[in-house]
């Protein structure tokens, strides 16, 4: 091996994942995201049992403040609020996920359909993302949900609902630009089949955007789970962070923590998942960093 | 004697339907190809080389295209009358295709030995081990130094002839009877050109590809090809041996693509400075007249040739040539 070859490997690494992983941790706010990411995650699958408990359980006086006995407080009920966090931050990022993980399906599968086929196939399904969009989308929701019975599934299918149009539409604009490259064609003139050159050809190439998209959405479905609990249309079941909010909403003057302790997991969360975004984006979009 | 064609194209028309209404992209066009021969398709831009191309591998988008009449066949088969799923068993596999640009012709995000070894699976029931055996020998058959370190390697990280070589193995992954190349060598340096023409004939020895080359360049043609079609505005107007057309074209606009060619030693004072351009330009398919597509062009244009379109005229052995005047023009 000559030295030419190792100053090479070090200037330019031949594993493109490697590369993107360097960027992106050369970025204080992504990793500062990351860690936010972690501390949830860390905390709804080990939360409970270091601080073990059931979150609708009435433990101790009503509105007790933050001290020793309960570290965050007790809400209007004497439910303790720092179990009901814990316990929230698995809701919350079951929720997320998996109101992303449907949203991408919906609109990944809709826009690659579309932008791929063109035509009348493009016309239909775009005049169906553009009923979408037209609705407002809290409105939507709401009404989805009072009309059955409000559960976490529920919930996470009105979330990707009322989502998905946007992930369309990017995914869309992306087919529409890759399907018109050279290596498209080539890839057709070597006889690949439709169904190959969408996944194995055109998709690979219109991941980045589509990465980042998926990782801000997380954001989003845990925001509209929450103002949905808030609300009072979250699973009564499941105690989440939104819910905590709103039904300790008219104590706010009484009990403070009740509010702002729920509160502030949502709004780490969040910026945890838009700090990611935003450090994927720069990561897998080289050309948007240098400006 | 009269050897067996393996590709016949015949009486092939594609119409392309657009804002000015349907316009004729190819007309009437007849080609054969035999075993192991190499044929030229020479014209200008716009006359219907690449179409014809894409015609032949079922490429041409329907809509707004439509191939209105004709025949393709090969071996006898004709495949235009074949599925889509069946015209994707040939492609790559009994006829392939390398492009102009080989600098785009590769997915970026694979390297090249995945996207090599994805064509041999897709056609040949071969594990991946074999495959992958199967891509160093057709690298190695391509000429590409360390086949073992280039096939982990990214398009980007190889230069322009470097790809086309890779396109070129590619394509004869599967041993396909034949090999469409279109434009290999526009966006390549000259020595480059050299040294795929060099390969392309190599691997045609080797394999017995039979070979149509598109370009629009006589002195590539005069290079590389047994046989040459000169296309003008989507017909076929001469046809013939390399050297019956180069020596002695009859086609008017023949001799101005021959003429076109530079000549490096120059002989001052002959007739050459005239007629080293063909004034005007290959005319809009929408707006073609009744006569021949070339007569506004054509400086010994008579007025039958506005009026008709000429007939093709057999001027010798496997040579024809479509122009009223063919006789005068010797």
């Amino acid at each position: 091996m000559s030295n030419r070859e190792k100053t090479d490997a070090a200037v330019r690494p031949d594993r493109p994942l490697a590369e993107l992983w360097h960027m992106f941790f050369a970025n204080k706010a992504a990793v500062l995201g990351l860690v936010l990411w972690l501390l949830v995650i860390t905390t709804a699958v080990f939360g409970l049992t270091i601080h073990p408990g059931d979150p609708f359980a009435m433990v101790g006086a009503p509105m007790t403040p933050p001290g020793e006995e309960f570290l965050l407080g007790t809400d209007y009920l004497g439910r303790d609020v720092l179990t009901g966090i814990i316990h929230g931050a698995s809701v919350t990022l079951a929720i997320g996920f998996s109101a992303t993980v449907c949203t991408a399906i919906i609109g990944v599968t809709i826009g690659v359909l579309a932008g791929y086929y063109g035509r009348w196939v493009d016309n239909l399904l775009m005049r169906v993302t553009e009923f979408f969009q037209v609705l407002p989308p809290m409105l939507f929701v709401m009404v989805l949900i009072s009309l059955f019975t409000p559960s976490i599934y529920l919930i996470v299918l009105a979330i990707a609902v009322v989502s998905w149009t946007g992930m369309a539409r990017l995914a869309r604009a992306e087919f529409l630009k890759i399907k018109e490259m050279e290596y498209v064609k080539a890839e057709r003139a070597m006889g690949a089949r439709n169904a190959s050159i969408m996944a194995k050809v055109i998709l690979p190439n219109a991941l980045p955007p589509l990465i980042v998209a998926i990782a801000l959405n997380v954001g989003t479905a845990i925001l509209f789970e929450a103002a949905l609990s808030f609300l009072g249309l979250g699973d009564p079941n499941a105690f989440s962070w939104g819910y905590m909010i709103g039904s300790s909403r008219e104590y706010i003057w009484d009990s403070w923590w009740t509010i702002t302790f729920p509160g502030f997991a949502i709004f780490l969360t969040v910026l945890g998942v838009s700090l990611v975004g935003d450090g994927l984006n720069d990561a897998l979009n080289p050309k948007l960093r240098e400006l | 004697m009269k050897q067996e064609s393996l590709l016949q194209v015949k009486g092939l028309s594609v119409d392309f339907s657009t804002k000015a209404g349907n316009v004729r992209v190819l007309n009437q066009l007849d080609l054969h190809l035999l075993p192991g021969e190499a044929l030229g398709i020479v014209g200008e831009s716009g006359c219907g080389k690449s179409m014809t191309a894409l015609s032949i591998m079922r490429l041409v988008p329907v809509p707004p295209g439509n191939i209105a009449t004709g025949q393709i066949l090969l071996n006898g088969t004709d495949v235009l009358q074949l599925t889509e799923s069946e015209m994707e068993d040939i492609r790559g596999n009994e006829i392939s295709m390398i492009f102009q640009e080989p600098m785009t012709s590769l997915n970026p995000v694979f390297t090249i030995g995945t996207q090599v070894s994805e064509n041999i699976r897709r056609h040949q029931s071969k594990n991946s081990a074999q495959a992958k055996e199967k891509t160093l020998q057709m690298l190695e058959a391509v000429g590409i130094p360390a086949p073992k370190q280039r096939i982990n390697q990214y398009p980007h990280e190889l230069s322009g002839g470097m790809r086309q070589r890779i396109m070129i193995a590619m394509a004869l992954s599967c041993q396909p009877s034949v090999l469409i190349a279109d434009e290999p060598t526009t966006a390549l340096d000259v020595t480059i050109q050299a040294q795929i023409f060099e390969l392309l004939r190599q691997i045609q020895a080797e394999m017995g590809t039979s070979v149509i080359l598109i370009t629009h360049d006589m002195s590539v043609i005069a290079e590389f090809a047994d046989r040459v079609a000169v296309m003008y505005a989507g017909r076929k107007i001469e046809e013939g041996l390399v050297r019956d057309i180069i020596d002695n074209p009859r086609h008017p606009y023949t001799q101005g693509l021959i003429n076109c060619v530079p000549v490096l030693k120059t002989d001052p004072g002959t007739e050459r400075v005239e007629l080293n351009e063909i004034p005007g330009v290959v005319p809009s398919m929408a707006q073609l007249g009744t006569g021949c597509s070339f007569a506004p062009r054509c400086h010994k244009a008579i007025d039958r040739c506005y009026e008709e379109v000429p007939p093709e005229v057999t001027v010798g052995e496997n040579h024809c040539a479509s122009c009223w005047r063919v006789g005068e023009i010797a």
